[in-house]
């Protein structure tokens, strides 16, 4: 803890905003009540995770070293929510709306990042930035210091409006009709601490984009989503947005439904607030797993959740903010520091052409560039955050945002100033070619830092990235193209649905040991904001996924029509041909006495979870039969994704169905061998055995994955459609993965043998 | 004389070096399982950092301090950050995070049975706190005496400002020595 953190709060008293400065105080105070012992842990912990202060690993004073568990021997005893180390470095999630920072911001990042984490700033898939490490006493300082350059770390977390993104290149796109960035600017301030967007049962994340082709919002996978429209009556255009709800990923990805075709402007707002009414209201409470926004659209349909929002919109009282907030003209929101020029000669230097090549896109404004600065897993260091805070200066007006690839650009470039920009990019190590190409890798923080991740994706995505960034242009610009998410459980934080090739992390027991593996999705698409998710395909041992993208992209070369797509390729090739040619990466695992690489995760040394092998004869004759059932449950959860492929949406449904119930059925037989076959009598002893006892409970996700099972249970025999037999085939393969972590679980505690 | 927290010592990587990163993060594992701490303090993590250029590096997370092979500014060296204050006086600060420095510098060139060298030649003192310690002339004004006598309890040597064309950089002194740092006794 800082010895300086009383000194802030005198020496920053009047530079901060009024209402700001009295919730940090605020924040503070409920500190000391917690130290006191007034507060209890649980509102402790919402109470610290609306102000964007996160638990992180290790953080329940527990440390895995590869042979056994330990006890990390914190001092301090008290918690600062359940299960959750007072003394334990927490992670510090900072909003930036639409990822817009001024050279200011950065400096104060950069101050932050150096005296309270790791000297580095990481740039998050939802444009906020993260620092690591963080002790809470300090939180109350870096949250003052973030206030003085107008951030607030407000409802970062917890269950509330999250940062609002936009497009990073808004304003200065060559295909949007209109710049939304104020509009994003507008509702987020509108929402920060509104009284009706309180009583959520689940986060709520909006989204902005200018148009609908690119990815650069990502609307559809956004509670709500906005892209800019216009559109012309009586002569006279009119502008608005076009507007979505109910989408996100998470363990099991929703497309957002078209809410509005046009949403005039002036409604932007009462209509948000609206919809924050009715979820407050109506959105689910208790079943954490079903409390996002897209279950109550999925559930209600969206005509029912449409005349409900209209019914409330129409009880709200008249708030002059509806229209004092939005932009008053069209003012341009930003202005270039130079004028306009050519494009000077790039002259010989590869490496300079492969970066105008990657990282420069033409604006809007002739003479101008955005340029990209492909940030290697996301991460700055503090001195790079100030080198850029004098290159914006120097360039621009101060005109940078982060990307939701976690990245930064730089906007308003005079083409004239190009080289003398890579020079100075260069010089501060911020000159990387291949932004937004398949080294580009967006990695969630995974085993890292995260309480959840099951596999190592950012260990897995350095590894990726070095020998990718060491084939550079060698490889074919059709690879080059392509995109690679990476996240470190099923929560999606990668955004793994919305890749070509797309991963997260899985565990499995082979021969008795646990192996870090990753789910293979392909098929995602990143176009179009996210215009379609991927499917799984297959697991692999972590250790071989660079393997499995060398085969899955010569594939791609090889047998790829003219120019054609990755996500085309996919869908004609099929999923089978694909899971084959993958399938070897599953077998013939070595014996961990004599070779124990795929025992431990990327940048890990530590044997993954050694220490939770049980041994014993018995347990090896239920390996057996357990093995072999959830291994059919998976084959079976593949085929109903061809059927569904294939048209048959009520076939895919059934076998995804199924599959629950054989890997349901796995488990029961380790405690009751005799269980038949029957669908109500598996469902009765799964629910007695497993959920009733709370032993197939995720300590995060609780009976999340089993409510999958027991909901299909119970609609079995409906009519599938092909959305909710998608859904049924992402259920299903989440339940199978709990399967497994129930049994590995079961294996720890000695309690898998029959009774 | 003001109260300087927060003391990071950074002593540099001799040119002799055969650096391997993996067998780094292994060493730390080992330092964190065994709670084997070079300041006795609580390790808790590892966050490996290589991928960023001039970054921190490898990084040993502990509740009081952190202990990071690092790259900042293209020199590569040990550092260690306190994080916790530490009472007495600066004179025991500088010595405190001095001493956990170079028993970590120690450990490590034991452990990796002579691949990693460390500079005995000096090291870089910094402050890691911009309230305690603005990097300003006035700053090293006050605190050039201590810092002087500190490098003269090592046997003499010179102090000279760190970062002085800088105020954005954290205040501190590279302190060069006339006599080598002994690493098990300093």
């Amino acid at each position: 803890m800082k010895a300086s953190n009383a000194l802030w709060k005198e020496r920053l008293a009047g530079k901060i905003d009024e209402a700001l400065a009295k919730e940090v105080d605020t924040f503070e105070m409920e500190i000391e009540l917690r130290k006191q012992g007034k507060v209890d842990e649980k509102v402790f912990a919402e109470t610290r995770l609306r102000r964007g202060t996160y638990g992180q690993r290790y953080d329940n004073g527990q440390r895995h070293d590869g042979t056994e568990s330990k006890k990390l021997p914190f001092e301090e005893k008290l918690t600062k929510g359940p299960m959750t180390a007072w003394d334990a470095p927490g992670m510090q999630r900072i909003k930036i709306p639409y990822g817009g920072l001024n050279p200011e911001q950065l400096e104060v990042l950069a101050d932050l990042a150096e005296e309270y984490s790791d000297s580095i700033a990481h740039i998050t898939t939802r444009q906020d930035v993260q620092l690591h490490f963080v002790h809470i006493e300090d939180t109350p300082s870096v949250m003052r210091r973030l206030a003085a350059a107008k951030i607030t770390t407000r409802e970062a977390c917890g269950n509330s409006v999250r940062n609002v993104t936009g497009c990073p290149f808004a304003g200065v796109c060559r295909d949007e009709p209109f710049d939304v960035t104020p509009y994003a600017r507008a509702l987020a301030m509108f929402l920060l601490g509104h009284p009706d967007a309180q009583n959520f049962g689940r986060k709520f994340k909006p989204a902005f984009s200018g148009c609908a082709q690119h990815a650069c919002g990502l609307t559809a996978m956004h509670d709500v989503g906005y892209t800019a429209v216009v559109r012309t009556v009586d002569g006279k255009e009119e502008r608005g947005f076009c507007m979505v709800v109910g989408g996100g990923l998470g363990s099991v990805p929703y497309q957002a439904k078209v809410f509005e075709e046009f949403l005039p402007l002036n409604e932007l707002l009462p209509t948000v607030q609206a919809i924050a009414k009715v979820f407050g209201k109506h959105g689910e409470k208790k079943v954490r797993s079903r409390a996002r926004l897209k279950f109550l659209v999925a559930d209600w349909g969206l005509e029912k959740f449409k005349a409900e929002v209209a019914a409330e919109r129409k009880k709200l009282a008249p708030d002059p903010r509806w229209t004092s907030m939005l932009p008053k003209a069209d003012l341009e929101d930003e202005t270039p520091l130079k004028p306009p020029g050519e494009m000077p000669s790039l002259g010989n230097d590869e490496r300079l052409q492969h970066w105008a090549r990657t990282n420069l896109r033409e604006q809007r404004q002739a003479g101008y560039v955005v340029a990209t600065l492909a940030l290697p897993l996301g991460d700055i260091t503090a001195n790079q955050l100030r080198d850029l805070a004098d290159i914006a200066r120097k360039f621009t007006k101060g005109t940078v945002r982060a990307t939701v690839e976690q990245n930064l650009v730089l906007r308003w470039v005079s083409k004239a100033d190009v080289v003398e920009l890579y020079k100075a990019l260069s010089a501060a190590k911020l000159a990387a070619p291949g932004a937004s190409n398949i080294q580009d890798i967006v990695a969630c923080p995974g085993t890292d830092t995260c309480k959840l991740g099951i596999s190592s994706s950012r260990g897995l995505a350095a590894e990726l990235r070095g020998r990718l960034v060491a084939k550079g242009t060698a490889l074919d610009r059709a690879i080059q193209d392509l995109h690679i998410k990476i996240s470190g459980c099923f929560n999606s934080c990668g955004q793994h649905h919305i890749s070509d090739i797309g991963f997260y992390g899985v565990s499995r027991t082979v021969s008795g040991f646990r192996v870090p593996h990753f789910q293979v999705i392909l098929g995602g698409q990143w176009e179009e904001n996210a215009g379609s998710y991927g499917l799984p395909i297959i697991a692999i041992p972590s250790k071989r996924i660079p393997d499995a993208v060398e085969r899955i992209t010569a594939h791609y070369l090889k047998h790829r029509q003219p120019d054609e797509r990755f996500t085309k390729y996919v869908r004609r090739v099929g999923k089978g041909p694909i899971r084959e040619l993958l399938e070897p990466l599953t077998k013939d695992l070595p014996d961990p006495a004599k070779d124990a690489t795929l025992f431990s995760d990327w940048g890990d040394p530590r044997q993954y979870s050694i220490g939770d092998i049980g041994k014993g004869e018995c347990a090896g004759e239920v390996v057996s039969a357990y093995e072999f059932a959830t291994t059919e449950a998976e084959r079976m959860v593949f085929a109903a994704q061809l059927k569904l492929d294939a048209g048959d949406a009520q076939k895919a449904g059934e076998e995804a169905y199924a599959a629950m119930k054989m890997a349901a059925k796995a488990l029961v037989q380790l405690q009751y061998d005799d269980v038949t076959d029957d669908a109500q009598e598996v469902a009765d002893e799964f629910k007695e055995r497993f959920y009733d006892t709370k032993v197939f409970f995720d300590p995060f996700a609780g009976g999340k994955f089993a409510d999958y099972y027991f909901a299909a249970h119970e609609k079995r025999g409906q009519k599938f459609t092909a959305e909710f037999a998608k859904y049924t085939i992402e259920e299903a393969q989440l339940f199978i993965e709990a399967v497994h972590s129930c049994y590995n679980k079961l294996r720890t505690e000695g309690i898998g043998t029959k009774p | 004389m003001s109260d300087l927290q927060h003391i990071n010592v950074k002593i540099g990587l001799a040119n002799e070096s055969k650096l391997d990163g993996e067998r780094v993060v292994e060493i730390f594992h080992g330092w964190i399982s065994k709670q084997a701490s070079p300041d006795e303090g609580v390790l808790i993590d590892v966050a490996d950092y290589r991928h960023v250029p001039e970054g921190p590096g490898i990084l040993l997370v502990g509740l009081h301090a952190d202990f990071g092979l690092d790259y900042a500014d293209g020199r590569a060296g040990l550092r260690y950050n306190r994080k916790g204050a530490v009472g007495g006086d600066n004179a025991k600060r500088f010595k405190q995070a001095l001493s956990a420095a170079a028993r970590a510098c120690a450990k490590l060139e034991e452990e990796t049975k002579g691949g990693l060298k460390f500079a005995r030649d000096g090291f870089d003192l910094t402050v890691n706190d911009r309230a305690l310690a603005p990097n300003a002339p006035e700053t090293f004004t006050k605190h050039k005496a201590e810092l002087e006598a500190f490098a003269a309890a090592l046997g003499g040597g010179s102090v000279e400002r760190l970062n002085a064309g800088e105020p954005r950089r954290l205040f501190g002194a590279r302190i060069t020595l006339k006599k080598p740092l002994d690493l098990a006794k300093a």
